[in-house]
Parts: structure tokens; C-alpha cells; sequence
């Protein structure tokens, strides 16, 4: 009984932490792409500031201008982006891609030259990351049974950028839902026209999506390398950013339901991890690399038929031309 | 300038010299728009009264849309000046049009689909950067507008629910609640009922009362002696006509619209009918939702008669043509052409129903009639790309096609007669007229023609139509889908009604007449169901 319930609060201990990156991430792109930009560079500028965050912390020892630069890098290729889709009408997809490319060399690239590694950073020393903090009372109520136990282990003694993530999900809905700028952003995500003609500029509301977008990419970057590990690995991002791209479709573009899916898909992560070398019963050992498609699976096996067509924004993928 | 001075000039207000009447709404004064080398306004001037109703008319292409899309700031003009109230405003966006207090309601509805009316309103409008103080606003807006004109909407209907008189409402109210005091509206009825158009009209009479001032764009003349106060008149990017409404006549003013005259009408009709050339019996179609899009249709085309089918657009029109050319399979039912019965069982491709000389002129030319990216001679033989005489043994033999091409043009007056012009550069009528001559040149049996004359010029019109009237003479069953209740009065022998993917009325030309083809396109007739009424009034055969 103590051993499941330990089992299980450390999965759902990984599950936050891996799914970290992945909320923020899928706001991200959830603010891009109901403007009506597709955007597949999630992975590319979440690795640009995770580099970047990872290098400024090195040489400064502040993880606080670390932040700050992660943000500003993804941001700066979030303006890239906009500025060839929104700008000059460029294929979104291309655009994308590009800046995944891009960034999977530049950044090894750059480690190379400036650190001599091999691509890597630099390990930082605690006081260069974002350490756990330990919430209030969170020792004390850790001997209350079942509640206590879960607000010490579960809900404290995460890093800053977790609560961040977790905080960005009802943000976000409030934006979308309750604001101005939310609803002409939906609006033009779906229909530029009918936004042009209200008089409302659409190139102006697309490029403060992206930017968003480049916010909390920036963010998720930063997790990465100085939060949650202590340096710049090359390829760190592995795929999250496609995983993120998958959750917000299988959320349906909506907040709390691309939450969910980014936690699902964190839990499967999790219990690959916690998986790794395990004989299940009648099963044997299971090979890590199944565990790991499942996210990839899922997505597919549900989009094909379980929870019905994901609508996506209407106008989305499509450069708003007016003719002139 | 029909600048009215009545009284003396004793009434002159004290700043200065302006005229003792009140300004014009709107002046615009030498305005010119080219794209590219087309010139899409020539040195256009034109005045439009406060508290007026003024209709714009002119044939497709003639400059009207241009016009008002650069007095709404979607287009800039390349020269010229805009005077609003008898002030020159400089519009370079949506934006300075909104503030100069004009609004517009599109041809196609600038909604966003998946919001609320009341959402759709406030957008672009809203009163704080917080949504809520907007949406209590927005609604006791709509409130008193609704009292005020007439313009019912539910605010809290999603756009995609509502019917596109209603659509057309929620644009008006978007217009108003900007506080528009001149509402430009483009080709508003397109897309009505009669009914719902003596609706719009109502209202548009009610806003002139209030001081509204009304522009109103259509190539339906009737509409303009019915409501406007004056019409203006466009021809090749020119303006070549004002007048006041009661001093014109429909003649005066489609000959203006065209710069010749028209014959009237197309050759008497056929006394005979022959046997029937085409059967539909009990025929469904369900799309994969499992909603019925035709429900049960059975109904007959003999040869040598013309039958319309009458409806707003979306009623399944377009679905039961897609299902008697072959290119939809049915659900349930049968069609019999030229004795070979098709059904679920037995179904036919396109290439076959053409084998059977059933010949089928689409609806959308752009997208099924041809292939916009090809020449004219590929276009001229799509569909019959297999036919021997085109082709060698390997190769396309293009002389052939070439010859068949320019034969095609001369005899169907295809302009330019050039068999190497990329179809999407052709004009709408003429692409129109290309594929009637492809179609029409096998002489069918049946022929299946949807909107044979939508977007198309008045001179191509009248063209269209005398060859429909001489191919029904030489014996052919046309059946003839569109939304133009006058295209289907000037054409059809007999007139069929379809309304949610039924036919729920039937009349003869010689008992047909607007209103009750109306009330019957929004099954509203006396006899009406739920149901609808019976799928064609003669059993068949």
C-alpha cells in the first residue's frame, strides 16, 4: 500500500515535471495558431532559448538574466517567423521547419565555439538555475496523511518556471475568453476579412500572437536547460515541441483541454521512465521505445476516429492577402 | 450635379460659402483605379444625397464593387477625392471608412462563423479592453435597434446556425452599431428569398426615414425602380448615367448598363414535348453525418422542355445535380437516362452518364467546368479528352483539339477567339459560354445546366439563354438549377420548387409567378408540411 502510493506520487511527480515544458509550449502555440499561423517552430525556438538561457547563466551566474534571455531569443525568431508569414506571406510550414533546422545546428554550432564541449554548456552551479522551492508549511503538513503527504511532495518543491506553466493555463483561458484582444484574436484566427473590415489591423494582432508565442516558448526553453537540468545538451528538446503541437490538437485548440492532453502525454513519459528495465507480469519487459511512441500513437489513433474532427481555426495556415 | 436649390438663398448657414442645401452624403470626384493594365475606374465622379437611397448598377466588371471597396478603404485609389458631409476624408483603411461613419455590407458576409451575433457586433467596437462592460453594452444596443428598425437577430445565436437573411441583418446591425449614418451595401439581395428581400427593404426604407443614407450596388434593375430614389449607372469602369428613379425606366437603364439595345426575350417556346428523357424516382442522398441532403426527389424531364429548379441556394440544388451527372453516388433510389436505369446497385460514372448523352454544365466553372490553369483548347475538351478524334496514337493530336477549339469559338462568340489563352484569364462569360459550346456541341439527349448565367455580363446572358431555347427546340430535356427566380421564369416550361433537399412545389410557366414561387422557395405556401409537400406533383410515370 505505502509502495503504490509512493510509486505513484513519484510518477505524478515526473509527470509534472515533464509536462512542464509541454503546457507552456501548447499555450504557445495555441495563442499562434488561433491568430491563423501555423506553428511547427515551437520545437526550434524552444531549443534556441534553452541554449541561450543555458549560456547567459554560465557566464553571468543569474538564472534571472538567463530567463531573460531565453525569452528574448525565442521571441526575436517568433518576429522571424512573423515577418516571413505575416509580413511577406510565406509558408507557414517552410517557415517552421526552417527555424527547427536552423536552431538543431546553430545552436551546437555556437556551443562549440564558444564553450568547447562538444555542443554543450557549461554545469551550472545551483545559484545560476531555478532551484525547488519549498512552499509554505509544506515540511510541516508533510505528516498529515494522504493531503499532506500530496501538497509536500506533489504541489511543493517544484521550480518557479512549473508554477509559471501551471499558472499560464487559466491566464491563457482568461485571455482568449474575456478580453478584447482574445476575442479579435479568435476572430482572426478564423476570418481575416471580417477583422479587416471591423478596421482592426490584422497584421498587428497576428504579430503580437507570435509574440506571445515567443514569450512562453522562451520560458519553456529556459525549463529546460537551467530549471530542470544543469546545461545546454544538444537536441535537449527532443520532439517536445511536436508532442506540444500534438496535445493542442488533440485539445482542440482550446485551453484546459491542451492542458489535459500535455498531462496525459507527460504521464505516459513518466511511467516510460518508471517503466525502464521493469518485467510486467506475462508480459516481460517492456521495450522503452513503445512507451515512448504512445504520445505519437495516441494522437494519431484518437484524432482518426475517438473524439471526432479537430476543428482547427478556420483561417489557419492561409497568409491574409488584401488586395491592392 | 443634381444640387436641388429650393427656397432662395436667404437660408445660407453663417460659416461662409457653402450651398444652402444640405451637403452631399457622399461626393466623389475624379477617382481612378487601375490593376495592372485593367483600369477598373475611369475618372469616376458622383454624388449621393443625404437621406437618400442610391443604387449603383452596371454589368460585372463595370466598376461598381471597385468603387465602393475604395470608399470603404479596401483598395486605395490612385487619384482622386472623397468628400463625406462636404468634408474631403482621407480613407486608407476600414478603420477611417468606420470613423467617417460609413459601413458596408458585403456581397459575401464578413462573419466570423463559430461567434455569437452579439460577439460578431462588438467586434472592433468594444468599449474596454475587457470584454465584459462590452457585452452588456452590445446588448441593450441590439435591443433598441431591434425595436428601432426591425433588425431581429437572437444575439446569442451562433452565426453558423442562422439562415442568411438573418446573416445579412446581424451585417446591418454591425453597420449601425458603429454608428454608420451611410450603409453601402453590395448586390444585397443575391442571396434572399423575395420574401426576405421585401424584408431588407423595409427595413432599408426604415433607415432612410431615420436619415440613414442608403447605397445600394445590384444588377437587378427591378429592385432599383423599386426602391432607390436615384441610380447611378456604370459601364467599362465609367460612370455613364445618373438618373432619378422615377424618370427611368428598366429599358432605359439596361441599355445604359450594356450601351446597346436588347432584344427582347428569348424564341417562343416549343408547343410539344416529346417522351421522357430523363426519370428520377424516390432518389436520397446522405452525406457521411447522415443527414439527408436530398430527400426523396422523383420528378421527370421530357424532351423538348425546359425545367427550372427554383430554391435558395443550399436547398440541394447543387447536390442533385453532382448526383444525376455521377460524380456523387446516391443513397437509395433510381434515375433512368435514355433507358438505362442507374441506381446503388447499378451506379454510373461521369464518363458514363456522358456515354449515355447526358451532358452536364457545372455549376462552379472555375472549379468543375475547367481547369483554370489550362488553355482554352484543353478546356474545350475536358471529358471527352478520350475521344478518338482528338487524339493520335500516343499523343494528343493538338491540331485537331486546336481546330475543334476554334470552331467551338466561333460559332459560340468566345472572346478572345484564341485556342491557347489560359482558361482563368477569360472572362466569366466567356469561360461560361466555352462550356455550354463543349457541352452542348454533341447535341445531348439531357442536358444538366447549373447557374448558367451567374456572374456573367447581360449581353452573354441574353447569348446563354437563346442557345438553351434553341437546344430545347432541337428536342433536348434541359434541366436548369438557379437561384435567379427571373432566369427560371424567362426559361423554364415548368418550374420545380426544392427547399432542405425536397421538392415541395410544382407549377406550370403559365401559373408562375414571383410571389408564390417565393413564398414556395421558403416552403411557406399554402399546402405546406413539415414535411413539405409531395416530391413532385405528378406521380411518375
Amino acid at each position: 500500500m505505502e509502495e503504490a502510493f509512493v510509486f505513484v506520487a513519484l510518477t505524478m511527480n515526473a509527470t509534472i515535471r515533464v509536462a512542464t515544458p509541454l503546457i507552456l509550449c501548447a499555450m504557445a502555440g495555441m495563442f499562434s495558431e488561433r491568430s491563423g499561423i501555423i506553428d511547427i517552430s515551437l520545437e526550434g525556438k524552444m531549443l534556441g532559448a534553452a541554449f541561450i538561457a543555458a549560456s547567459v547563466a554560465a557566464v553571468t551566474g543569474s538564472p534571472w538574466l538567463g530567463l531573460a534571455a531565453g525569452i528574448a531569443a525565442a521571441s526575436c525568431l517568433a518576429l522571424l517567423h512573423g515577418f516571413a508569414c505575416i509580413t511577406h506571406n510565406g509558408n507557414q510550414v517552410v517557415s517552421g521547419v526552417a527555424i527547427n533546422i536552423l536552431m538543431s545546428g546553430l545552436t551546437v554550432v555556437l556551443g562549440i565555439a564558444w564553450f568547447q564541449r562538444g555542443g554543450q554548456t557549461p554545469s551550472l552551479e545551483a545559484s545560476a538555475r531555478f532551484m525547488p522551492i519549498s512552499l509554505p508549511l509544506s515540511e510541516f503538513l508533510a505528516e498529515v496523511p494522504i493531503l499532506g503527504t500530496l501538497y509536500s511532495r506533489l504541489v511543493s518543491g517544484h521550480n518557479l518556471l512549473v508554477y509559471v506553466a501551471f499558472l499560464a493555463v487559466p491566464l491563457a483561458w482568461w485571455v482568449l475568453f474575456r478580453t478584447r484582444f482574445g476575442l479579435r484574436l479568435r476572430a482572426v484566427g478564423e476570418n481575416p476579412k471580417a477583422v479587416d473590415t471591423a478596421g482592426i489591423s490584422v497584421a498587428w494582432l497576428r504579430y503580437r500572437a507570435v509574440l506571445i508565442c515567443g514569450l512562453l516558448t522562451g520560458i519553456a526553453g529556459t525549463y529546460l536547460s537551467i530549471a530542470n537540468n544543469a546545461a545546454f545538451v544538444r537536441d535537449m528538446t527532443a520532439g517536445q515541441g511536436y508532442i506540444a503541437l500534438a496535445a493542442l490538437i488533440f485539445g482542440k485548440w482550446r485551453p484546459w483541454t491542451a492542458f489535459g492532453a500535455c498531462l496525459l502525454f507527460g504521464l505516459l513519459n513518466a511511467i516510460a521512465i518508471r517503466l525502464q528495465g521493469v518485467d510486467l507480469p506475462g508480459i516481460g519487459e517492456v521495450p522503452v521505445v513503445f512507451i515512448q511512441a504512445l504520445p505519437y500513437v495516441l494522437t494519431v489513433v484518437l484524432l482518426a476516429g475517438f473524439i471526432g474532427r479537430a476543428v482547427a481555426p478556420k483561417a489557419i495556415g492561409e497568409p491574409y492577402v488584401k488586395e491592392r | 450635379m443634381p444640387m436641388r436649390h429650393d427656397g432662395d438663398d436667404a437660408v445660407v448657414p453663417p460659416e461662409g460659402p457653402s450651398p444652402p442645401a444640405p451637403p452631399a452624403a457622399i461626393e466623389l470626384r475624379g477617382i481612378n483605379k487601375s490593376f495592372g493594365a485593367v483600369r477598373a475606374n475611369r475618372d469616376v465622379s458622383m454624388t449621393v444625397r443625404a437621406g437618400t437611397i442610391h443604387g449603383i448598377v452596371g454589368e460585372n466588371g463595370a466598376g461598381k464593387s471597385t468603387l465602393m471597396s475604395i470608399l470603404y478603404g479596401f483598395y486605395g485609389a490612385d487619384s482622386g477625392e472623397i468628400r463625406v458631409a462636404g468634408k474631403p476624408v482621407h480613407i486608407a483603411s476600414s478603420h477611417d471608412a468606420i470613423a467617417a461613419g460609413i459601413g458596408m455590407v458585403h456581397q459575401h458576409f464578413m462573419l466570423v462563423d463559430n461567434f455569437t451575433v452579439l460577439e460578431n457586433v462588438m467586434m472592433g467596437a468594444e468599449s474596454g479592453p475587457l470584454l465584459r462592460e462590452s457585452i452588456e453594452k452590445a446588448h441593450g444596443e441590439l435591443t433598441r435597434l431591434a425595436t428601432e428598425y426591425g433588425l431581429h437577430v437572437d444575439p446569442g445565436a451562433v452565426i453558423s446556425d442562422l439562415p442568411v437573411g438573418a446573416l445579412q441583418r446581424v451585417e446591418i446591425l454591425k453597420a449601425l452599431y458603429r454608428d454608420a449614418r451611410i450603409l453601402i451595401l453590395d448586390e444585397p439581395t443575391g442571396v434572399l428569398t423575395p420574401q426576405e428581400a421585401e424584408q431588407l427593404f423595409r427595413i432599408l426604407s426604415a433607415l432612410k426615414e431615420r436619415g440613414v443614407t442608403v447605397i445600394m450596388i445590384t444588377h437587378k434593375l427591378g429592385e432599383v425602380m423599386a426602391i432607390t430614389d436615384t441610380v447611378s449607372v456604370m459601364r467599362r469602369g465609367r460612370m455613364v448615367a445618373e438618373r432619378a428613379t422615377a424618370e427611368t425606366s428598366t429599358e432605359e437603364l439596361a441599355e445604359l448598363m450594356v450601351g446597346r439595345k436588347l432584344k427582347a426575350g428569348v424564341s417562343p417556346r416549343a408547343e410539344t414535348v416529346g417522351a421522357p428523357a430523363l426519370a428520377v424516382e424516390r432518389l436520397c442522398l446522405r452525406d457521411r453525418y447522415g443527414v439527408a441532403r436530398i430527400d426523396d426527389i422523383g420528378f421527370e424531364v421530357r424532351a423538348g422542355e425546359i425545367v427550372g429548379i427554383a430554391g435558395v441556394s443550399g436547398n440541394g440544388q447543387s447536390e442533385l445535380l453532382e448526383v444525376l451527372s455521377g460524380i456523387t453516388p446516391m443513397t437509395a433510389g433510381r434515375i433512368v437516362v435514355e433507358g438505362r436505369e442507374v441506381s446503388v446497385a447499378k451506379p454510373a460514372r461521369p464518363d458514363e452518364m456522358r456515354g449515355l448523352r447526358l451532358a452536364h454544365v457545372p455549376e462552379d466553372r472555375q472549379r468543375r467546368g475547367l481547369v483554370t490553369a489550362f488553355t482554352a483548347r484543353e478546356s474545350s475538351i475536358l471529358g471527352y479528352q478520350r475521344d478518338p478524334a482528338y487524339n493520335g496514337r500516343l499523343f494528343t493530336d493538338y491540331d485537331a483539339v486546336d481546330g475543334h477549339c476554334r470552331d467551338l469559338m466561333e460559332r459560340f462568340d468566345v472572346r478572345p477567339p484564341l485556342p491557347g489563352i489560359i482558361s482563368g484569364k477569360m472572362s466569366g462569360g466567356n469561360q461560361q459560354k466555352l462550356i455550354l459550346a463543349r457541352e452542348i456541341d454533341r447535341d445531348p439527349k439531357v442536358l444538366l445546366v447549373g447557374q448558367p448565367t451567374r456572374g456573367v455580363d447581360i449581353g452573354a446572358i441574353e447569348f446563354i439563354h437563346q442557345q438553351l431555347a434553341d437546344l430545347r427546340d432541337r428536342g433536348c430535356a434541359i434541366l436548369m438549377v438557379s437561384v435567379e427566380l427571373d432566369e427560371i421564369m424567362a426559361l423554364s416550361d415548368r418550374i420545380l420548387v426544392m427547399f432542405e433537399g425536397r421538392i415541395v412545389g410544382e407549377v406550370a410557366i403559365k401559373d408562375a409567378d414571383t410571389s408564390t414561387l417565393g413564398l414556395m422557395m421558403a416552403n411557406a405556401h399554402e399546402g405546406a408540411s413539415a414535411r413539405g409537400g409531395t416530391s413532385g406533383a405528378e406521380p411518375v410515370a
